[in-house]
C-alpha cells in the first residue's frame, strides 16, 4: 500500500469507537464441539421481539424433536419448537436472561435420550418455490436474528418487500469481544451460510448480499471467499476491526456510505441485515426442514478450561454448559452475550435462548473494579460515541433529573453499545444513566397512556350514571304517570258510576 | 390651549373607548389555565389528594395552593407535564411516588356484595350480587375507593408486579458526588 | 408506570476495562513534564527548586483542607493526581527566584478558590494554575516580573544550597546582578520607547531566543523544545489529541507570519513568538486541560486558535508582554458557549438535529 493510499485509507477508516482486547482466542480456534444431550431442556415462550409464544401443549405430553410447542401470538411474534423428543414436564417460570433476574415462561422438556425427529417435507429445490413461499417457511421455523436483536427473520423480510430492498448485509463483524459464534459458523459452515444468504436474497428480492467481516478474522474470509467464488452476486467484504463494527448503522454506513436516518429502519433506505448464523439457520431450515432448535453458542472467558463454540439445543441451561468446558476458578462474574453489552446473570440456571451468542465466565482480574469518580470531562465519550452523542452532557442531565434535556441531546439515538463506558477514565456507569433514562421515559409514556385510558373510562362511567339516572327517572314519571292515569280512570268510572245511580234515583224518582 | 385641550380629551376618549372595547371583545370566560390543568388530571375524582375532585385540585393548581406533585395516580408523570405546563421547575427527586398500585380482591373474603363495584370510578370491578368480584389491571388507577367501601376487608392495594417489560435499569448511584 | 426495583442494582455492562484512569492520566502527563523541570532547574539553582517544592506541597494542601472541610475522603481525590498538577503547572510559569510566599499565596489560591470553591474536580470553569498565575501576576506585579538570567547550577557563580534558601526565604539581594529581560518583555519596553526591533535586536544586550532554552523565562517555560516534545508523548499516549496544541500554536504563528511580514520594524518573526513566554506550555499543557477545554473537536479547534490568537493580541498591542494566561481564560469563559454550539452531527440526523431523507439516503450507492 502506497503511502497517500494508507493515509487515504486513514482518513477513510471509522473515527469513532473502541478498540478492546478481543479475547477471541484460543475459543475461536477451536473446532465446534457439540454437547451431549441434557436430560431436561427449558424452552422459554419469549426468545424474540414481540409477543410471546403461546404454549399448544399440556404437561404430561410426549414431543418429538422439532414439534411445534409455542405458536406465534400477533403480528411480530415467532413459534418455539421442541428441541428434543421426550415428555413435557412443566409449564412455568424460570429465570430470564436479563438483568433484573425476574422469571418469565418457559416449556420444560424431559428428554426421553432418543432425540426423535419429527417427520416434515423438505421442499426438493427451495428456488423452486415463490418467495413469499420462502418467508412462510423461514417464519415457521421461528427464525429471529440470532445477533442478538432477535427480531423475527420473516417480519423483517416481509418488510423489506415493501420497501425493495436492494442489498442484502449479512453481518459477520462480530465486533465483542470473547465471542466466536460467528467466526467459527464461517469457518466450518461456510457454503452452508452463503447458501441461506442466497435463499434469503431470493426471499426479500435482494440484488446483492454484502458479507462484512472484521478483518480480524482471516480464516472466516478466507473460507467465505471460497464458498462465495461461485455466486457473484455475494460478495464478501473485510471491515476494520473495531467495535461496535457489528452494530446495524455502522455496518451499512462502512459497508454502502449510507446512514438510516435516526426515525427510520435500515429497510427504508433498502438495506436489511442479518447475522451470518441466522442464514445459516435459513439454510438448515429451507434444505432440511430443521426449526431453530439449536445453535452455536461460545463459552469463554478467564474462568473457563475449555473454552471454545458448542453446537447447544435450545433450552439447555447455562449450568450445563459451564459444567462441559469446566471450570478452572470460581467466576467473578457472569455474562450472557460480550462483555460490552452482555447482561450479567446472577446464577447459571438460565436457559440458551435463541439470542443467546455466548455465556462468559469472567475471573476477577478481568472486570472492572473501580468505584466511580467525578467527571473531569476529558471528552473521550464524545469521541468514541458511533453516533456522535455528548455522552458526558447526557449523563449530567439525566443524573439531574432532566430527562427530557437528555432526550434533546439524542437519547433515543442511543444505541447502548458500552463505548462511553469502556473509555470513561473516571469509571462513570453512562449507559446505565442512559438505559435508567430510557426506561423511565418509556414507564412515563405507558403511565400516561394508562392514564388517558383511565380518564376515558372515568367519563364513560359518569355518562352511563347519568343515562341511567335519566332513564330511573323516566321509568319513574311513567310510573307516577301511568298511576295517576289508572287514578284518573279510577275515578272517572266511579264518578259514572255514581251518575248512573243518580240517573236512576231520578229515573225512579220521576216514574 | 384650547387645541391642546381638545385634541388630549379627544385621544384620551379614543384611548378610552379602545380599551373599553377590548376588555369586552377579548374577555376570558373563567379560568383557562384550569381547565387546560383539568384536562391533564386522570379524572376519576379518586380523593387520594384530599381535595373534592380532579377539577378542585386543578383550579387548586392554577391558583398556585397546590402542588404540582399532589397527584398520587399521576405520579412522575403528571408531575413533570404540569412542571412543563406552569413552565416551573419541580425537583422530582423528591416525589414519593409509592410506584403504580393496584387493587387486588382476596377471594376468600368477598362476600359480592358489589358496594365496590359502585364505588370504582373507572369501572375496574367487574362482578355480580353474591358473585366474587375480580379487578380488572388495565383498568385500575390504584385510586383505593373501592378499598373503604369493602365490609369485609377483601380489597388490598398492592404494587403492580414488575414483569421483564416493565424493569427499568435504576439510577447509577455515585459516592463521590454524594 | 415505575415499577418497583430491586434492592441492589445489578452489575452493568460493559463487563470489561481500559486500564485508563484519572490517575494514570495525571501521572504519565507528570512524567512528561520532568525533564523540562529538571531542566529548568538546572538553568535557575536551588531557589527554584524550593519554590517548585513549597508550590506543589501549598497546592495540595489546598485541596487536603477543603475536601476535609467538605467532609469528603480526602486520599483518594489528592491520590488522583489533580492538585499536584494544579500546583506543578504554576511552579512552572512562575519566576524562578520567586519568594516563597509567592508560591504559597499561589498554590493555595489555585486548589481552594480556582478549584475546590466550584465543587473540586470536574467543575471549576477557568484553569486553575492560571486564575492563581494571573492572581498574584495583578496582585504582586513586582515580584512576579523578575526575571533571572540564567546561571547554571553547575557553574561556579551559582547559588549554593544555603545562599540558595536565603533568596528564598529574604529575597533577592543585589537585583541588578542577575536579572534580564525576556525577550517579549524587551522588545515591549523598547518599541514603547521608540526603537524599532531591527535596532533594538540588534543590540547586544537583547535576549536571545534558543531552541535549547537557555534564556529568560519563567521556571518551566523556556525549554520550549522539551516542553513540546512532552506534548508529543502525551499525544502517543492519546492522552490529549492534536486538535488544541495545533490550533492554538497556529493562532499565534499565522498573525504573527502576516503582521511581521507587513512591518518587521514592529511585529517579532514567529520563531520569536512560538519559542517564547508560555507557548508552548499553555499549547501542549495549560489549553489542553481537560475541565476547562471544550470536549469535542470542532470546539476544541476553535478553543485552540482563540487562545493563539488572543496570545498574539495581547503580546502584540496588549500592557502586559505575555498573554497566555489571560488568554486561557478567556476562551476558558466561552468554554460552555463553545460546547452549546459545536455539536457532533449524530448519526443520521442533519447538523440541526432533524431526521435525513431517507429517500436521499436510498438513492445513495
Amino acid at each position: 500500500m502506497g503511502l497517500i493510499e494508507k493515509f487515504l485509507h486513514n482518513l477513510k477508516a471509522p473515527h469513532w469507537g473502541v478498540h478492546p482486547d478481543d479475547h477471541k482466542r484460543p475459543a475461536a480456534d477451536a473446532p465446534i464441539r457439540v454437547l451431549p444431550l441434557p436430560a431436561r431442556l427449558y424452552v422459554p415462550l419469549q426468545q424474540h421481539v414481540g409477543q410471546a409464544a403461546r404454549p399448544i401443549v399440556l404437561v404430561g405430553q410426549k414431543v418429538l424433536k422439532g414439534q411445534l410447542i409455542g405458536e406465534p401470538q400477533g403480528r411480530i411474534s415467532a413459534p418455539v419448537h421442541a428441541p428434543t423428543s421426550g415428555t413435557i414436564t412443566a409449564i412455568g417460570d424460570i429465570t430470564a436472561p436479563h438483568a433484573s433476574g425476574l422469571p418469565f415462561d418457559a416449556i420444560t422438556i424431559t428428554s426421553d435420550g432418543l432425540d426423535q425427529a419429527i417427520e416434515v417435507d423438505v421442499p426438493a429445490d427451495p428456488f423452486a418455490l415463490s418467495p413469499t413461499e420462502i418467508t412462510n417457511l423461514i417464519a415457521a421455523a421461528g427464525i429471529v436474528g440470532l445477533g442478538g436483536a432477535t427480531f423475527p427473520a420473516s417480519v423483517k423480510m416481509a418488510l423489506g418487500k415493501r420497501s425493495e430492498i436492494t442489498t442484502l448485509i449479512v453481518n459477520g463483524g462480530e465486533c465483542e469481544p470473547y465471542l466466536s459464534c460467528d467466526d467459527r459458523v464461517m469457518r466450518d459452515h461456510a457454503a452452508d451460510v452463503v447458501d441461506g444468504v442466497r435463499l434469503m436474497m431470493y426471499g426479500m428480492g435482494a440484488k446483492e448480499a454484502l458479507v462484512g467481516i472484521e478483518d480480524n478474522k482471516p480464516e472466516a474470509i478466507a473460507a467465505m471467499r471460497k464458498a462465495a467464488s461461485h455466486f457473484p452476486k455475494v460478495k464478501i467484504r473485510p471491515v476494520p476491526a473495531r467495535y461496535p463494527m457489528g452494530s446495524d448503522r455502522q455496518l451499512i454506513q462502512t459497508l454502502t456510505g449510507k446512514e438510516v436516518p435516526s426515525d427510520c429502519r435500515a429497510a427504508d433506505v433498502g438495506v436489511i441485515v442479518n447475522n451470518v448464523n441466522t442464514a445459516y439457520c435459513v439454510h438448515r431450515a429451507l434444505r432440511f426442514g430443521e426449526p431453530l432448535i439449536r445453535r452455536i453458542v461460545t463459552i469463554n472467558g478467564g474462568a473457563v478450561w475449555q473454552p471454545g463454540n458448542l453446537m447447544v439445543p435450545i433450552g439447555t441451561l447455562a449450568a450445563d454448559l459451564f459444567e462441559f468446558v469446566g471450570l478452572k476458578s470460581e467466576p467473578a462474574r457472569l455474562v450472557m452475550g460480550g462483555p460490552m453489552m452482555g447482561t450479567v446473570i446472577s446464577h447459571a440456571n438460565i436457559p440458551v435462548v435463541k439470542g443467546t451468542s455466548g455465556f462468559l465466565a469472567l475471573s476477577e482480574e478481568e472486570i472492572p473494579h473501580s468505584e466511580a469518580g467525578p467527571c473531569i470531562r476529558c471528552g473521550n465519550c464524545t469521541s468514541v460515541c458511533p453516533i456522535g452523542l455528548l455522552p458526558l452532557e447526557m449523563a449530567a442531565r439525566v443524573r439531574a433529573g432532566d430527562l427530557d434535556g437528555a432526550s434533546t441531546m439524542g437519547l433515543s439515538d442511543c444505541i447502548s453499545c458500552g463505548c462511553c463506558s469502556y473509555i470513561c477514565p473516571s469509571h462513570i456507569p453512562l449507559v446505565q444513566y442512559f438505559s435508567h433514562a430510557k426506561g423511565d421515559l418509556w414507564a412515563q409514556e405507558r403511565s400516561k397512556l394508562k392514564m388517558e385510558a383511565a380518564k376515558k373510562l372515568a367519563v364513560d362511567r359518569a355518562a352511563r350514571l347519568e343515562r341511567e339516572a335519566k332513564e330511573k327517572a323516566e321509568a319513574a314519571a311513567r310510573r307516577k304517570a301511568e298511576r295517576d292515569a289508572a287514578k284518573a280512570a279510577e275515578a272517572a268510572a266511579k264518578a259514572a258510576a255514581a251518575a248512573t245511580e243518580s240517573t236512576a234515583t231520578t229515573t225512579e224518582t220521576v216514574s | 390651549m384650547l387645541a391642546a385641550v381638545t385634541s388630549l380629551t379627544a385621544l384620551g376618549a379614543i384611548l378610552g373607548c379602545g380599551l373599553g372595547v377590548a376588555a369586552r371583545k377579548f374577555a376570558v370566560e373563567g379560568d383557562p389555565l384550569a381547565d387546560e390543568i383539568e384536562a391533564m388530571m386522570p379524572g376519576s375524582n379518586c380523593g387520594q389528594c384530599g381535595m373534592a375532585g380532579c377539577s378542585a385540585v386543578a383550579k387548586a393548581i392554577a391558583e398556585g395552593s397546590a402542588t404540582v406533585t399532589i397527584c398520587p395516580p399521576g405520579g412522575k408523570a403528571l408531575a413533570t407535564a404540569l412542571a412543563a405546563k406552569l413552565g416551573i421547575s419541580v425537583d422530582l427527586g423528591d416525589v414519593v411516588d409509592s410506584g403504580p398500585q393496584i387493587a387486588q380482591v382476596k377471594e376468600e373474603i368477598c362476600i359480592g356484595c358489589c358496594r365496590c363495584m359502585k364505588a370504582c370510578p373507572t369501572d375496574a370491578v367487574v362482578g355480580a350480587a353474591k358473585q366474587i368480584h375480580n379487578v380488572i389491571r388495565e383498568a385500575c388507577t390504584g385510586c383505593g375507593s373501592c378499598v373503604e367501601r369493602c365490609p369485609t376487608e377483601a380489597i388490598t392495594l398492592r404494587p403492580v408486579p414488575v414483569t421483564l417489560q416493565h424493569w427499568v435499569w435504576p439510577k447509577p448511584e455515585i459516592e463521590a458526588e454524594a | 408506570m415505575i415499577p418497583v426495583l430491586p434492592a441492589s442494582a445489578p452489575a452493568t455492562a460493559p463487563h470489561t476495562v481500559t486500564g485508563s484512569s484519572v490517575t494514570r492520566i495525571m501521572l504519565i502527563l507528570l512524567a512528561t513534564l520532568v525533564p523540562a523541570t529538571v531542566y529548568g532547574f538546572w538553568l535557575y539553582g536551588w531557589p527554584s527548586i524550593f519554590l517548585w517544592i513549597v508550590t506543589v506541597l501549598s497546592a495540595l494542601l489546598g485541596e487536603a483542607a477543603c475536601l476535609k472541610m467538605a467532609g469528603r475522603r480526602a486520599m483518594p481525590s489528592l491520590l488522583d493526581g489533580s492538585a499536584l498538577v494544579t500546583g506543578w503547572l504554576l511552579a512552572l510559569s512562575l519566576p524562578p527566584w520567586a519568594p516563597w510566599w509567592i508560591g504559597c499565596i499561589g498554590g493555595l489560591f489555585a486548589t481552594i478558590l480556582a478549584k475546590q470553591v466550584f465543587g473540586g474536580l470536574g467543575y471549576n470553569l477557568f484553569n486553575p494554575a492560571m486564575v492563581a498565575r494571573v492572581f498574584l501576576l495583578i496582585s504582586f506585579p513586582v515580584q512576579m516580573t523578575i526575571w533571572i538570567a540564567p546561571m547554571p547550577i553547575t557553574a561556579p557563580a551559582a547559588l549554593n544550597f544555603h545562599d540558595g534558601l536565603l533568596v528564598f526565604i529574604r529575597g533577592i539581594p543585589d537585583l541588578d546582578a542577575v536579572t534580564s529581560a525576556s525577550l517579549l518583555g524587551f522588545a515591549k519596553t523598547e518599541l514603547s520607547r521608540g526603537i524599532d526591533l531591527f535596532h533594538s535586536l540588534a543590540a547586544s544586550t537583547a535576549p536571545v531566543t534558543t531552541f535549547s532554552g537557555n534564556r529568560t523565562g519563567s521556571l518551566g517555560e523556556t525549554a520550549a523544545l522539551l516542553i513540546a516534545a512532552g506534548g508529543l508523548v502525551l499525544m502517543a499516549f492519546r492522552i490529549i489529541s492534536w486538535h488544541i496544541p495545533v490550533a492554538m500554536l497556529a493562532g499565534i504563528a499565522i498573525p504573527a507570519l502576516i503582521f511581521n511580514s507587513i512591518d518587521p520594524a514592529r511585529y517579532l518573526d514567529v520563531s520569536a513568538h512560538l519559542l517564547s513566554g508560555a507557548a508552548m506550555l499553555g499549547a501542549f499543557y495549560i489549553a489542553t486541560d481537560y475541565v476547562t477545554s471544550p470536549n469535542t473537536k470542532y470546539g476544541q479547534l476553535v478553543f485552540g486558535f482563540g487562545c493563539g490568537f488572543l496570545t498574539y493580541v495581547i503580546r502584540t498591542w496588549g500592557g502586559y508582554p505575555e498573554g497566555v494566561a489571560f488568554a486561557v481564560l478567556l476562551m476558558n469563559a466561552v468554554t460552555p458557549v463553545i460546547d452549546r454550539y459545536l455539536k457532533p452531527r449524530i448519526l443520521g440526523r442533519d447538523w440541526r438535529g432533524a431526521p435525513l431523507d431517507p429517500a436521499i439516503e436510498k438513492a445513495k450507492s
